[in-house]
């Protein structure tokens, strides 16, 4: 079902990222993001991409492999990097045929702005690799903390994340098996006019928001049953716990940064 | 139809950190009209072998024959849907595939879809009712308002109503009652008998296996452990326990009064009564020549 896309998906190892506090995993990524902007000369650019090169190595998880998970996106970066080659106009005509006029500006911006596009997805993608859905949760529990003064409602937010986290592969599961189960009774999801193919979801749908329901409401009373009244004085299982690995992380991370803009031109 | 497995393996998420052989060169053979049960550990690949019985999945190495339909890795099959026309499944938990508005409609859904003429599925539906054990008078009625046990018994009723000339049961009676079991269990048997079915079980019970199977092949980690008819493979206690299986408690029974009494009593899918008089003579003919 879900052969080779990685997105969103966590890969067990015992890499000291993976053991990182989410939260230091979301902060870090959270700024990098914003100053892969800044990048502006090759230097920069080299430097961020040895930071993102070092983590990416870090998480001791296959570097094939992480680029494969990532091929729904090359499609993407593609498409910015023909965008402004086609469209912008700057520096010298390097190439003309048709009507086309391809600039040496664009090829330089083409470049520049597909490779911050390609850092950009690579680093992200590296918190769902490295980070359990539910540390994730927690982490953006704990960082928007603050906003409960505001009355929002962080915990509940949480926790929808969460449920709906936890339930993302059991849903998959189903509905893998539920289209086995009616393609066994002749359904064809695959081949067929196009009318056809749409009424086959019906039989795939059905069992499933049943289930889906069901399972809701069970959940539900579980929770009640177990004692559930809201996030007002409930206490954590896992808490979360910035150790000395993580200053040294941020430490760096920071240090990073300010390397980065001596880089600037 | 006959079926034959040549050096079967399969993989799940191959090339990925994920990766899983979850059959590896299996091979052997099911004669037509046989019952066959496939029992093994949680998780030693049963679900995954009957997959490749109507081409739900094609194997990553090796070849499945099916009759005349063949599936191979790189091998593009045209005629799945003929193939799944003959070969039944019972998933486990097969009432979770119900969806339509009523019982019959969802009885009719798998004939329908093979095309099978509406005449012809009004005849079946109380057939298979009757097989089922359902009353005909709640066939107009939504299938979801029905206990766990009856929606299994529709579920079922559906892949009967397509006629197969194989069925294949994943574990079709996990989680019913045992009242329940054994009657499902009986009525697979008796479809076998009447239509010459062949049958392949997937089953954690070695009762079911041992009174309904003529065959039995043991699934370890994805491999072939063992492969003979129950009585034989009952025989080797210790080797079943090695994969965390256990004797019927019938054979278990047998034994111990083999090495109590010193007499042997050869299992013949006797019934109780029968066993308990057979046992009975037995032990007079014992105790009157001390
Ligand atoms: N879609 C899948 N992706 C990856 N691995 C899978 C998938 N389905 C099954 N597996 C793995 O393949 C192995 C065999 O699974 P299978 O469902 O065939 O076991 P089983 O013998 O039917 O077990 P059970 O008795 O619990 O039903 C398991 O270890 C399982 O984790
Ligand atoms: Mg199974």
């Amino acid at each position: 079902m879900n052969n080779g896309i990685l997105i969103g998906q966590y890969v067990p190892s015992d890499s000291f990222i993976h053991r990182l506090d989410p939260r230091t995993k979301i902060m870090t990524i959270f700024f990098f993001v914003i100053f892969v902007f800044f990048a502006n000369s090759t230097l920069s650019y080299a430097w961020l991409t040895l930071f993102a090169l070092t983590v990416t190595f870090a998480t001791k998880i296959r570097f094939i492999f992480i680029l494969k998970g990532l091929t729904p996106v090359w499609f993407l970066i593609v498409f910015t990097f023909l965008l402004h080659l086609f469209v912008t106009k700057e520096g010298t005509v390097l190439i003309e045929a048709f009507a086309l006029k391809i600039y040496s500006g664009a090829i330089i911006q083409g470049v520049a702005i597909s490779f911050r596009f390609f850092l950009l997805i690579l680093v992200t993608s590296l918190l769902t690799l490295t980070t359990t859905p539910i540390e994730i949760t927690d982490a953006i529990e704990s960082l928007l903390h603050p906003l409960k003064k505001i009355k929002f409602p962080v915990h509940e937010l949480a926790l929808m994340m969460s449920i709906s986290l936890r339930f993302i592969p059991t849903l998959m599961q189903e509905t893998e098996k539920i289209s086995k189960a009616q393609a066994s009774r002749g359904v064809d999801f695959r081949t067929g006019p196009l009318k056809d193919r749409i009424q086959a979801v019906v039989p795939l749908l059905v069992p499933l928001f049943v289930s889906a329901f069901k399972r809701a409401e069970e959940l539900a009373m579980a929770m009640e049953a177990r004692g559930y009244q809201g996030g007002e004085g409930r206490t954590k299982l896992r808490e979360l716990k910035m150790e000395t690995i993580d200053i040294i992380s941020l430490i760096t991370f920071a240090v990073v940064i300010l390397v980065l803009f001596f880089l600037r031109t | 139809m006959d079926i034959s497995f040549n050096q079967v393996s399969y993989t799940y998420q191959p090339n990925t950190p994920f990766e899983h052989h979850a059959l590896k060169d299996l091979s052997f053979t099911i004669p037509s009209g046989s019952f066959v049960a496939v029992v093994g550990h949680t998780g030693s690949g049963k679900s995954t072998l009957i997959q490749h019985l109507n081409g739900l999945l094609r194997p990553t190495a090796g070849k499945v024959q099916i009759g005349d339909y063949h599936l191979m890795a790189n091998k593009k099959v045209t005629s799945i849907k003929s193939l799944r026309k003959h070969v039944g499944v019972v998933f486990q938990y097969p009432e979770h595939q119900l969806f339509e508005e009523t019982i019959k409609k969802d009885i009719a859904f798998g004939p329908r879809n093979f095309n099978t003429p509406q005449a012809e599925i009004e005849k079946r539906i109380p057939e298979v009712m009757a097989a089922v054990n359902l009353p005909l008078a709640i066939l107009e009625r939504p299938p979801f308002d029905l206990s766990g046990g009856q929606m299994r018994r529709v579920a079922i009723a559906g892949v009967l109503a397509m006629d197969p000339s194989v069925l294949v049961l994943d574990e079709p009676t996990a989680g019913l009652d045992p009242k329940g079991q054994q009657q499902i269990m009986d009525m697979f048997y008796q479809l076998h008998q009447e239509k010459k079915l062949t049958t392949i079980l997937v089953t954690h019970s070695m009762e079911d296996a041992l009174r309904y199977a003529d065959h039995m092949i043991i699934l370890d980690h994805g491999s072939k452990y063992m492969e003979g008819r129950p009585v034989d493979i009952f025989k080797e206690k210790e080797k079943l326990q090695a994969v965390q299986l256990d004797l019927p408690e019938i054979i278990h029974f047998l034994r111990r009064i083999e090495e109590r009494f010193g007499i042997s009593i050869p299992y013949r899918k006797q019934t109780m009564a029968e066993l308990a008089t057979e046992i009975k003579t037995k032990l007079k003919g014992v105790s009157k020549h001390e």
